[in-house]
């Protein structure tokens, strides 16, 4: 049946996917909510919290505020709270019950903004979607009201890394590895959105030659670059090898022909199952091709925005099964191992976006090697 | 130190203890989320329950963080989920995906749970959902199986009983009636197993009592036995609603007898509970003199602030005003409100001058307000703002009562004091000590 799990886990929501893509620029990030989504984003999707002092809050709407309409008291708990912290800009995203009394989210950012000065951004989010949506409409959010339209481009080739957020990319080097990776393809990264940045370089986003979309949180905010700047995009992720040296050409030849790219050039087939967030899993599925010419098939809960013809969309627990039918190796968050067919080899490939914390210590950076992966292959 | 990430100012607010209104010293506002984890959410009291299945019916959002919670504990294997979309909240068939979704769960389980306890979240309450339908059916589909009602709706946490308080009632709510035994006592609502060196356990046994708890149940069987209990003893402030209901249900006796660190009080509630047992009020004086010994030992020992956190007790005034009268450096104590058994350790503190200041822990500014104080604190949220590792790592009382509770307390805070833990990775262990998986 749709929309139950026996056993596996539930992703990160769409108003933590706003949160983390927001986290380190500065802001103010209120989820509209009665209670639990803050400690449920900062426990287990935002491992910055204990080192960073950013911005996320939670409205603590109660019943009769919801039931009386009374977005005033949301509003001016923001303007105090603003007020007294200073924050660059505000967020105001939501969850079910601002989502049944139909909150609208761009009032009350206009209404934030004319009692604060502050400007502020209101991402319709309603707590039932992956974080792939949340983040997505955030960092478009963010270029349609801070991107400068007039940034001269920079002397020297450049990229913008874009869907970067620890959901997807580990606190344990991984955005580093991605901006390593850039450097060595010939570009310096103009800015990142949005793990190791700033307010100001993001907005200076418009001066990079190229945009590299590293997750599916990336590409509402590429698509709207490439439309409104006119910078071209790639999608792909590196992995440490041959897939490495093909994304690094597609960025180089993209640069210079604008023409926008998936880097992949396998179909999703094959007896090895992927599960995952759709461009990390397609570049590992990529990589694993052209490593020892197996194809693999991708299963994406999260999104069906990006996939290769054989691949995919599967958001629940019984469409992920049935997508699993005939794998003999399937490789994904070690939560999905009690769903994977009997006698299938089971290789974890931890998730943060899936698992949580729970498996930090063993998630693999891709761009670093995938060694671990393809010894059990 | 966190990682500067904006322009905003340090601020640390607080308010003196003499200028503390009670119960509530600060405006409601936006709220933060100190990353100390070690208080135990909904997901794991019901946990408690041997051999039930959760089943929880939300929003992805509002799942991933009890998902997660069953995941960490090792107990995914007795949880699933149903999720809402918004077509169900279009749609109004609310009922159908609780019915059909709770039924195809339980089809596809390996085993067949005694008991399940089915968590709907703040959206059926805003739609109307029936419930009451929905579990008729569920109960007519599987007979052999006990559903009971659990609740995820935080929104109504200012509207009657809140989700901590129905968690605490509504695990207790499968127990049957049964033929009860005039010698058998079970204490409701506590997280942890109650210590059986506490003056509380001393006397139902030394009165020749069985004392029943969940915590102790292996199996389903052993869970039904609370029934049996003649009296029903909650310690713990949100657990009365549960103790009131069960008796009420199955019949026998609810007395709360209160978690105190207060002599008198502890005398009190001691002599309450000895003529409800029939027994002889103790000769508590030994314990206390060993209490008075104890604080004396920590005056001596113990000369750095001492700061105090609402996670560590559900009398985190209570906490204050012992060491505070024991002579101790007092000087914070975080708590967002008090509850209303905490008027009269207020009222001392504040008649005795003392020069404490009261610190939220959810308003906005706390976000800025870590410090690295020397000083030794009592709970991890208090840890956790004051940047020490010489902490006291305990929750929710932790299972003591009484003058032990006291012992324990002395106890731990030297040890704090002598050895520094690793306060960033404890405090962010969920459920501290919930071991009932």
């Amino acid at each position: 049946m749709r929309q139950t799990s026996g056993i596996i886990s539930t992703y990160s929501a769409d108003v933590f996917g706003v949160c983390s893509a927001l986290f380190e620029l500065g802001g103010m990030v209120v989820m509209h909510d009665a209670s639990g989504c803050n400690s449920t984003y900062t426990t287990h999707d935002e491992p910055r919290w204990m080192d960073m002092d950013a911005m996320v809050y939670i409205s603590g709407i109660s019943e009769m505020e919801a039931i009386m309409g009374e977005d005033s008291k949301l509003v001016s708990d923001i303007a105090d709270a603003a007020r007294e912290l200073h924050p660059r800009f505000v967020a105001v995203a939501g969850t079910p019950i601002p989502a049944m009394t139909g909150f609208d989210y761009a009032a009350c950012a206009a209404m934030i903004e004319g009692e604060t000065g502050i400007p502020a951004l209101g991402v319709t989010t309603t707590g039932m979607n992956s974080y792939v949506l949340g983040a997505s409409r955030a960092y478009k959010m963010f270029c349609e009201k801070f991107v400068k339209r007039d940034a001269a481009k920079t002397d020297a080739p450049s990229v913008n890394i874009v869907g970067m957020t620890p959901l997807d990319f580990s606190i344990k080097g991984e955005a580093e590895s991605v901006v390593r990776f850039c450097e060595r393809a010939g570009f310096a990264v103009n800015a990142n959105f949005s793990m190791g940045c700033t307010f100001d370089e993001l907005v200076n986003a418009g001066a990079a030659h190229v945009n590299l979309v590293v997750s599916a949180c990336g590409l509402a905010a590429a698509k709207w670059m490439q439309a409104e700047l006119g910078i071209p995009y790639v999608i792909g992720t590196p992995v440490a090898g041959p897939y490495a040296d093909a994304l690094a050409d597609l960025l180089c030849e993209t640069a210079r022909t604008r023409r926008d790219g998936l880097c992949a050039a396998h179909a999703g087939t094959g007896d090895i199952a992927i599960i995952g967030e759709n461009v990390r899993s397609i570049a590992l599925a990529e990589a694993i091709a052209l490593a020892t010419g197996r194809d693999c098939r991708v299963i994406s809960s999260v999104n069906e925005d990006i996939l290769r013809p054989g691949d995919v969309y599967a958001p629940w627990e019984d469409d992920v099964i049935a997508a699993l039918d005939g794998a003999k190796v399937v490789i994904a968050d070690p939560m999905f191992a009690p769903i994977a067919p009997k006698g299938a080899k089971f290789i974890h490939n931890a998730h943060e976006a899936c698992s949580g914390r729970l498996w930090r210590s063993e998630i693999i950076d891709p761009a670093a090697g995938i060694d671990a992966i393809l010894s059990q292959l | 130190m966190l990682k500067r990430v904006n322009e905003s100012p340090r601020t640390n607010v607080h308010v003196h203890l003499k200028d503390a209104a009670f119960p509530a010293p600060f405006a409601s506002g936006l709220e933060y989320a100190a990353p100390a984890r070690g208080t135990w959410n909904i997901a794991h009291v019901g946990m408690l329950m041997p051999e039930a299945h959760e089943i929880f019916v939300c929003a992805a959002g509002c799942l991933r963080g009890v998902v997660l919670t069953a995941a960490e504990m090792g107990a995914s294997h007795r949880f699933s989920t149903v999720e809402v979309k918004e077509n169900n909240l279009l749609d109004g068939d609310m009922e159908d995906l609780i019915i059909e979704g709770v039924s195809d769960v339980i089809r596809k389980l390996p085993y067949t749970p005694r008991a399940v306890l089915v968590y709907t979240s703040c959206v059926h309450h805003f739609t109307g959902c029936d419930l009451d339908v929905c579990y008729r059916e569920l109960r007519a589909r599987f007979p052999h199986i006990d559903f009971t009602d659990c609740y995820m709706n935080p929104i109504m946490r200012k509207s009657g009983l809140t989700p901590d308080q129905l968690m605490r009632r509504q695990l207790y709510s499968l127990i049957r009636p049964r033929e009860k035994d005039p010698k058998c006592v079970a204490i409701l609502g506590s997280d942890f197993e109650l210590n059986e060196d506490s003056e509380l356990a001393k006397m139902i046994r030394g009165a020749g009592y069985r004392l029943l708890e969940i915590q102790r149940c292996k199996t389903y069987e052993d869970y039904q036995q609370l029934g049996e209990a003649s009296i029903y003893i909650t310690t713990y402030p949100s657990a009365i609603p549960g103790g009131e209901a069960l008796a009420q249900r199955i019949g026998g006796t609810h007395i709360h007898i209160p978690y105190t660190l207060d002599y008198d009080e502890i005398d009190a509630n001691l002599r309450k509970l000895a003529d409800l047992l029939g027994c002889d009020m103790p000769d508590t004086k030994p314990m206390r003199d060993a209490c008075d010994a104890a604080l004396a030992k920590l005056r001596e020992v113990i000369t750095e602030d001492v700061t105090v956190d609402y996670t560590y007790c559900p009398r985190v005034l209570g906490a204050a005003r012992l060491l505070h009268e024991a002579g101790l450096h007092v000087t914070r104590v975080y708590a967002d409100s008090f509850t209303g058994f905490e008027r009269g350790d207020y009222d001392a503190l504040r008649a005795a001058n003392a020069d404490i200041t009261i610190h939220p822990t959810a308003h906005a500014a706390m976000r800025f307000a870590v410090s690295e104080m020397p000083c030794l604190a009592v709970g991890q949220k208090a840890a956790y703002f004051c940047g020490t590792d010489h902490f006291v790592n305990e929750v929710e009382g932790g299972g003591h009562w009484g003058y032990e509770a006291i012992l324990s307390l002395c106890s731990l805070m030297l040890d704090a004091h002598e050895n520094a833990k690793p306060m960033r990775e404890l405090v962010a262990i969920k459920g501290m000590g919930c071991s009932c998986v």
